[in-house]
């Protein structure tokens, strides 16, 4: 008898017991995340409370009880947002005065940017290679497109406005920025004193005054500055303040980057008989801007945003188009609206664009290991 | 033939040599510098002498013949430029001083709570950062004063508790009326700081000789708070109220803050307040998970582990971003301008309206933005310095 209890066959164990009902499945997960602490009830309590408070009427205000049609603000009459003046008014808020019947060459210019990021972002695409030179070409693409020459119809900048003022002024600095940027680095660590003067003074001065002081800068005192009777475009001069603006910033976080750059590769690089440009240009500036891109999508995320400062110097971006929309009597007063639309349009390109740099920062922090 | 070998050598020999080929490019940097600067400067002086303009920073001492509904200091429309474009600084340390305050309380409550595990307030913080993040700035000032303006008339003034007063003009709060023996309370203000600081450092010492605790915040808070409480009381409450009456059209007494002021402050606090919760949390993660457990090992609770072995080290890696941030939200505080708030560039704007005189104009507003900046870091820098030695 002993020998068979001390011989046990397997099926005699005891069975498993599922873990205590308070720790598992929802029940546990509400109890652990939420209810952990009587200071996280608290929190929770008071998380919910808002939540209530802030939802419900939103979604009731921004659609339930929305008007969406109508000729004036007379016309919306329920308590929700008035939605009417869209029809009338998406065209202005996206293309500004640009002539109605040549919008068509903004959307293709903006259609053609996505073939020309897609080779830029993603480097698995097949045919990225030759995608680059499209790349490369895309600026001067769009500009034709937008201004006019070669065939085009010309359009004078004064007419730009909108979403479209902002995009071309983001992008202008974007790909204007990057360049001037490392130049600007490079030159902060040269070891020509007169170079490295130069530069730090150039990064530390746009940096350290409001891009609004550079903007009226750019209306009031260039012309200035110019021969009496030489003239150039408000746009154009926006676009050279807002990139020595954020080249400054640009060629900080690049800074950051070279100085991450262990001194071997430097060394490594002279001995095998590289010059300056060819070291940084191979060895380098490869390293250095990979490991500084959330830092420059970062500026661009800031430089995008700062494109909305140009209504101080009477440009019409999409902001002061919302802004000159709701003082108009037809739509007076439909400000939260109108600036919700617009806030709308930041949001889904700069969440995009940070969005994407964290992708590259997860993807390249296990690439380091 | 001998002669041109020679000198095409020599050339070769300058172009290869690394020192000379640096100090020509130098020199050809710093002529190309000169020569623009040049052309710069006859371009200026041709075109002003063609609008008969004149340079120089005389017109400061001319009378503004204009209002600013704002003002720190004295100042009339028959003050001088100089005077309007001082209150238009002080008026800009002011929103930045505020601003700074509360998007460093929103900063670090945010970056802690994004990290609680309660999954609702660590969502719903992230929500709160994302969208601001991500929405110009200049379009939240609008938006903030456009809701404070378009509160009820003055007639119709919400009442917060019948002592200030919300509308469309801003809030009318009542104003503090100093009298006699105020100035105990003020002193004892100062004795409590003083102790307290004083509490504080023999409380260290005696930790670090004997490891006995002694609670010197609550000690100090009690001597900050307490002490002139008791005093305010001795002398028999120094202080009356100057609270806000409705008139027939306004209101007499109290003081009044600007809706321009709030919305400015309130958007500028919650959009570099989202900043600095980004850095803060970045900043307590590159703590190593190690550190909290060693904590937890040798018996500290959840809140002494956050303020002696967390945040110390994660200073250290915040303050640096979290000095830009500062300058940021004082550089944004001059979109001002688009909502009328009269801070250095809106009234810069106005005295160069009046005046004419751009390049000074432009002139001050670089200096001033460049050495507030320039104060912003060296301070910063050397908080910095001090924390870092706290190291080893």
């Amino acid at each position: 008898m002993t020998d068979q209890s001390f011989f046990r066959s397997q099926a005699d164990l005891l069975p498993e017991r599922s873990p205590p009902p308070a720790t598992t499945g929802v029940l546990g997960w509400v109890r652990g995340n939420l209810f952990s602490s009587w200071l996280n009830s608290i929190l929770t309590l008071i998380g919910l409370y808002l939540l209530w408070i802030i939802i419900p009427p939103a979604l009731d205000w921004a659609f339930f009880s929305a008007d969406i049609a109508g000729d004036d603000r007379f016309a919306c009459t329920s308590e929700g947002a008035c939605w009417a003046w869209l029809d009338q008014r998406y065209n202005q808020f996206l293309y500004g005065f640009y002539p109605a019947d040549q919008r068509w060459r903004v959307n293709i210019a903006l259609l053609l940017l996505i073939p020309a990021l897609i080779p830029l972002l993603f480097d698995k695409v097949p045919g990225a290679k030759i995608g680059r030179w499209f790349s490369l070409a895309y600026p001067f693409v769009a500009t034709i497109l937008l201004v006019g020459g070669f065939g085009f119809e010309s359009v004078p900048t004064n007419k730009f406005g909108g979403f479209m003022l902002n995009i071309t002024v983001g992008l202008a600095g974007i790909i204007l920025s990057l360049p001037i940027g490392i130049v600007l680095a490079l030159g902060r660590r040269s070891n020509m004193p007169v170079v490295r003067i130069l530069s730090v003074a150039f990064i530390e001065i746009f940096r350290g005054v409001p891009l609004i002081t550079l903007l009226f800068t750019a209306a009031i005192l260039l012309p200035i500055f110019m021969p009496p009777n030489v003239s150039f475009d408000l746009v154009v001069r926006v676009i050279v303040v807002v990139t020595a603006f954020s080249s400054a910033y640009m060629a900080e976080v690049i800074r950051g980057g070279l100085q991450a750059i262990p001194r071997g590769q430097y060394e490594a690089a002279q001995a095998l008989g590289l010059g300056y440009w060819r070291m940084m240009a191979l060895i380098i500036l490869p390293q250095a801007l990979k490991i500084s891109i959330p830092g420059i999508v970062n500026t661009f995320i800031g430089l995008f945003k700062d494109t909305t400062l140009v209504i101080v110097i009477g440009l019409f971006d999409i902001l002061n188009i919302g802004k000159s929309m709701v003082s108009n009597p037809d739509w007076l007063g439909l400000s939260a609206e109108a600036y919700v639309f617009v806030a709308l349009f930041f949001f889904v390109v700069c969440f995009s664009m940070s969005r994407y740099s964290s992708l590259l920062e997860k993807r390249l922090d296990t690439e380091n290991r | 033939m001998a002669v041109t070998e020679s000198s095409s050598f020599q050339v070769r020999r300058i172009w290869t040599d690394e020192r000379a080929r640096s100090a020509i490019f130098q020199l050809l940097t710093i002529v190309g510098l000169a020569a623009l600067i040049a052309i710069m400067v006859s371009n200026t002086l041709a075109n002003l002498d063609a609008r008969g303009l004149d340079v120089g920073f005389d017109f400061v001492g001319d009378p503004a013949f204009f209002d600013i509904n704002q003002k720190l200091i004295n100042y009339t429309s028959q003050s001088t430029f100089g005077r309007a474009l001082i209150v238009g600084l002080l008026n800009t340390l002011l929103v930045s001083a505020m601003g700074i305050i509360a998007a460093t309380i929103i900063g670090f409550s945010a970056g802690v709570l994004r990290l609680s595990n309660n999954w609702i307030v660590s969502r719903m913080v992230t929500v709160y950062v994302e969208i601001t993040r991500n929405v110009p700035v200049l379009l939240q000032i609008i938006f903030w004063w456009t809701i404070l303006t378009g509160l009820p008339k003055v007639r119709d003034s919400l009442s917060l508790g019948d002592v200030a007063f919300l509308n469309n003009r801003g809030i009318r709060m009542p104003a503090p009326i100093l009298e006699e023996g105020f100035g105990y309370v003020l002193i004892a203000i100062l004795v409590g700081f003083v102790a307290a600081i004083l509490v504080g450092r023999w409380a260290k010492r005696r930790q670090d000789e004997t490891g006995e605790a002694f609670p010197a915040i609550w000690t100090g808070l009690g001597l900050i708070i307490g002490l002139p409480l008791i005093v305010y009381f001795l002398t028999g409450s120094p202080v009356d109220w100057d609270i806000p009456e409705r008139t027939r059209f306004n209101y007499r007494g109290g003081f009044n803050v600007t809706p321009e002021l709030i919305a400015l402050w309130f958007a500028l606090s919650t959009y570099t307040g989202a900043f600095i919760s980004e850095i803060v949390r970045s900043g307590i993660l590159s703590v190593s998970k190690g550190q909290t457990e060693a904590a937890s090992a040798i018996g500290l609770r959840s809140n002494l582990t956050m303020r002696k072995i967390i945040l110390p080290q994660a200073l250290r890696v915040i303050i640096p971003p979290l000095t830009s941030q500062y300058l940021n939200l004082t550089k944004n505080s001059s979109l001002a301008v688009a909502i009328g708030y009269q801070d250095l560039v809106s009234i810069g704007g106005t005295v160069l309206n009046q005046s004419g005189q751009a390049i000074e104009v432009v002139a001050i507003w670089m200096f001033v933005y460049l050495s507030l900046s320039l104060m912003t870091s060296a301070f910063m820098n050397w908080y910095n310095r001090r924390i870092a030695l706290v190291e080893r």
